[in-house]
């Protein structure tokens, strides 16, 4: 199963190394990873897509708790957490094709952000359930270059990650 | 004070009540040698390869309970530190490694004698520091030694450029320290240990697992007091020999692939498993699927990760094994009358154990023309002082030592049990000699394993530290052969030492005694002879090339599918 986990940790030299590591090491999967500081003085949050079983998933949880430079690990099992990526799109775009990608850009409430006569780049927000759903309509229309940020989460409700 | 950082260096370990440090010098850490030509507080130590600096620190940690500091240069001598690093690790030994490092605006230039010591270990160190300000330094060696030593312990390596030990600074050592990021649960939970508690006064069938972390953990008395209130049967695993006395009637001996005929059957058929500091590494379990298949399983560990990491757990306690069995023993104490009815319930159970003790007890068959090492072993326990420090290498002779020396005291077997580093044994012992002079310390070898790190007999001749090395010489890498004799056809490829070595004369050019037979009658005089000599002294046993160690669970196997004795 598809887990999303926050992990805040320290700023330290090497710390990116160490949760990669870690991952590989163990024979972890990542789906995607972020990293990026926080509001918080010398911390910084990253989010990380994995998969595997329950039993995989707590290890995983209690290995990166181990890591020296790891504050918090908070796991957005059951809709506890919401999650959006961004993803840059460049598709082919000509003729018969360009209406076609602007009507999916439209329903995706997504953005042109650069045009030339025989493409356009498409910034798409969202879930990354809805990123599929739009990569699903453009593919067929031609799908020149991808990039896709990974997703980050956040809890739900009032409170912050502190409580 | 304006010190540099060479001195600030030095100036921490002193105030971390280090002793003796084991260290190798190099061009990136010459101003920290000038700094302790004249600095008095600190031994060092000078071994003949790092790689045997870092097991003597290792070593003496073992020992002491103590954090274990060792010094390499940068480049070549902190890659000699890998393997030692990495034995520590896995044994959770709390060790400092300090590297140095090319000068800070040379790093990622492959500058000489350049590497990348912190990608390298980032594996097998607990943490690692790069001090990249003179600033700094202080804070991250009271940052090294806290995190090495507490909660799981673990080596943590400290990289320290050439720059930053020559730029000056004042020098202030923190009192105290906080790492926002890392707080060990050393307090088990006390609703779990009541809970544990009547799990265990329900049990008919208990056994206590005891491993390394009783050691690590210094509860070998609480440990005992509890289990001999209770009258719970113990089992240890390799690392945790010694935390129990084996001389008591509810010792059970090792379990786990060269364990006791009774210690894997009584796990096999107990009903309650209490597993104190133990990590269910796969030597112990056997197969996994029908490992302890009746039993329930207590798991107290201050490493969540060990826990449910290979076994399912019923109930996980986390928490320094020390606190919950003193908290256990409270607890005991409050159920008095469960208790008595408890024990007299366990009357068929050690009756079990009683007769599988009978049935096959560990043993041997010895002889009248060729030495047995297990004979030798026993020899060992006899003619050596209670208190004497056993280290081994890695191989058969590792596991008769576990087998027939029978540990009786915490601290008092040091081996490689998580990483099987051949090498080790005798610089472990060094390390152990130079934390106490005044013991009795024997290192165990393999005719193989002893020589991996062999050249350490200079170290120990230099500074007069009289190790008892006692080689019991098969001429093969026997373990390795006995896999090959049960598994492979007895097709001994590459396991014969084909090159009979003089290891008298070996001892003779370094200095040291040495003293070599092949005759049984003659064990007990060359052990009493070697004990008496002031220095160290090797003893070489020619041996029974082809024993083997058993019983023997097979690599896959279930733990009661033991090949015995014949
Ligand atoms: C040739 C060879 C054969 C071997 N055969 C056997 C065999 O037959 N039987 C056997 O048992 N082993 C055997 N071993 C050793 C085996 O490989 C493992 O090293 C060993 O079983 C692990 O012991 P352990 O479970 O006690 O764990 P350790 O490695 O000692 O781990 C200690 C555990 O305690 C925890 N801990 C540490 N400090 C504390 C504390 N203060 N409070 C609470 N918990 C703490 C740690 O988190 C860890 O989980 C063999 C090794 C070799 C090289
Ligand atoms: C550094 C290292 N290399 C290889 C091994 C694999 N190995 C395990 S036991 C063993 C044989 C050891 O032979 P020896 O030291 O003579 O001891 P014996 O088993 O004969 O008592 C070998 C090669 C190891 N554990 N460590
Ligand atoms: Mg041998």
């Amino acid at each position: 199963m598809q887990h999303t986990i926050s992990v805040l940790v320290e700023n330290e030299f090497g710390v990116l190394s160490r949760v990669a590591s870690l991952f590989s090491g163990r024979g972890f999967n990542i789906d995607s990873v972020t990293v990026a500081p926080t509001n918080e003085d010398g911390m910084s949050r990253m989010t990380i897509v994995t998969r595997g079983d329950e039993q995989i998933l707590e290890q995983i949880t209690k290995q990166l708790n181990k890591l020296i430079d790891v504050i918090k690990v908070i796991d957005f099992t059951d809709g506890s957490g919401i999650e959006r990526e961004m993803a840059l799109i460049k598709v082919t775009a000509e003729d018969e094709n360009r209406a076609e990608v602007l009507r999916v850009v439209d329903i995706f409430r997504a953005k042109i952000i650069d045009v030339t006569p025989k493409s356009y780049t498409i910034e798409a927000t969202g879930n990354p359930v809805k990123i599929d759903a739009i990569l699903d309509l453009l593919r067929p229309l031609g799908l020149k270059e991808l990039v896709r940020t990974g997703a980050v989460a956040i809890g739900r409700g009032a409170k912050g990650w502190k409580g | 004070m304006k010190m540099n950082g060479a001195r600030i260096m030095l100036e921490c370990l002193k105030k971390e009540g280090v002793d003796t440090i084991f260290g190798y010098p190099g061009g990136t850490v010459i101003n920290i040698y000038d700094e302790l030509f004249s600095f008095k507080e600190i031994r060092h130590i000078l071994p003949r390869h790092e790689q045997a600096g870092t097991h003597a620190a290792d070593g003496y940690a073992r020992a002491t309970g103590r954090v274990g500091v060792c010094l390499a240069t940068s480049g070549p001598g902190a890659t000699n530190t890998v393997t030692g690093i990495a034995t520590a690790y896995m044994d959770s030994i709390p060790m400092v490694i300090i590297t140095g490092q090319v000068p800070t605006p040379l790093i990622g230039n492959d500058a000489f004698q350049e590497v990348d010591i912190i990608g390298i270990t980032r594996p097998c160190t607990k943490h690692s520091f790069l001090v990249r300000d003179v600033k700094d330094l202080a804070l991250i060696m009271k940052k090294a030694f806290y995190i090495a030593r507490t909660g799981r312990p673990g080596p943590v390596l400290v990289d320290l450029p050439k720059d930053v030990q020559i730029a000056q600074t004042e020098f202030v050592y923190p009192e105290t320290v906080e790492i926002r990021s890392y707080k060990p649960t050393m307090g088990g939970h006390p609703r779990q240990v009541e809970k544990a508690m009547d799990m265990i006064l329900d049990s008919r069938r208990p056994v206590m697992y005891v491993g390394g972390g009783a050691v690590l953990g210094n509860a070998a008395e609480e440990l005992t007091a509890l289990c001999r209130e209770l009258l719970i049967p113990v089992t240890t695993t390799l690392m945790g020999l010694g935390s129990f006395p084996e001389n008591d009637p509810n010792s059970l001996g090792m379990l786990g692939m060269h364990g006791s005929y009774c210690a894997n059957m009584a796990m096999t058929t107990s009903d309650l498993i209490i597993a104190i500091g133990a990590r269910f590494d796969d030597r112990v379990t056997g197969k996994l699927t029908t490992f302890a298949p009746h039993a329930k399983i207590i798991h107290v560990d201050v490493d969540p990760t060990s826990i449910k990491k290979n076994v399912r757990v019923d109930l996980p306690i986390v928490g320094d094994v020390r606190d919950v069995l003193i908290k256990m023993i409270k607890q005991a104490d409050k159920l008095k009358d469960k208790v008595t009815a408890f024990k007299t319930a366990l009357a068929p159970w050690h009756d079990d154990i009683a007769g599988w003790k009978e049935k096959h007890p560990i043993g041997y068959k010895n002889s009248t023309t060729i030495i047995k090492p297990q004979f030798v072993i026993q020899k060992l326990r006899e003619l050596s002082d209670v208190d004497a420090i056993i280290s081994t290498d890695v191989g058969q002779h590792q596991m008769w030592t576990a087998q027939f020396f029978q540990f009786n005291k915490p601290r008092t077997l040091l081996t490689s049990g998580g990483l099987g580093t051949m090498g080790f044994g005798l610089p472990a012992a060094m390390g152990a000699q130079v934390a106490f002079p005044g013991r009795q310390v024997i290192t165990i070898c393999g005719d193989g394993g002893v020589q991996m790190n062999i050249q350490e007999m200079a170290t120990l001749v230099q500074n007069k530290l009289p190790v008892k090395i006692v080689i019991l010489n098969n001429n093969f890498l026997g373990m390795v052969r006995q896999w090959q004799e049960l598994f492979f056809d007895k097709r001994y490829s590459s396991t014969c030492m084909e090159l009979p070595i003089d290891f008298v004369k070996l001892a003779d050019a370094y200095g040291a005694k040495g003293f070599s037979t092949s005759k049984p009658s003659d064990v007990e005089k060359i052990i009493k002879q070697g004990f008496k000599e002031n220095g160290p002294v090797i003893m070489e046993f020619k041996i029974a090339r082809e024993e083997k160690v058993l019983p023997m669970v097979p690599a896959g196997a279930a733990l009661n599918e033991m090949v015995l004795n014949a």
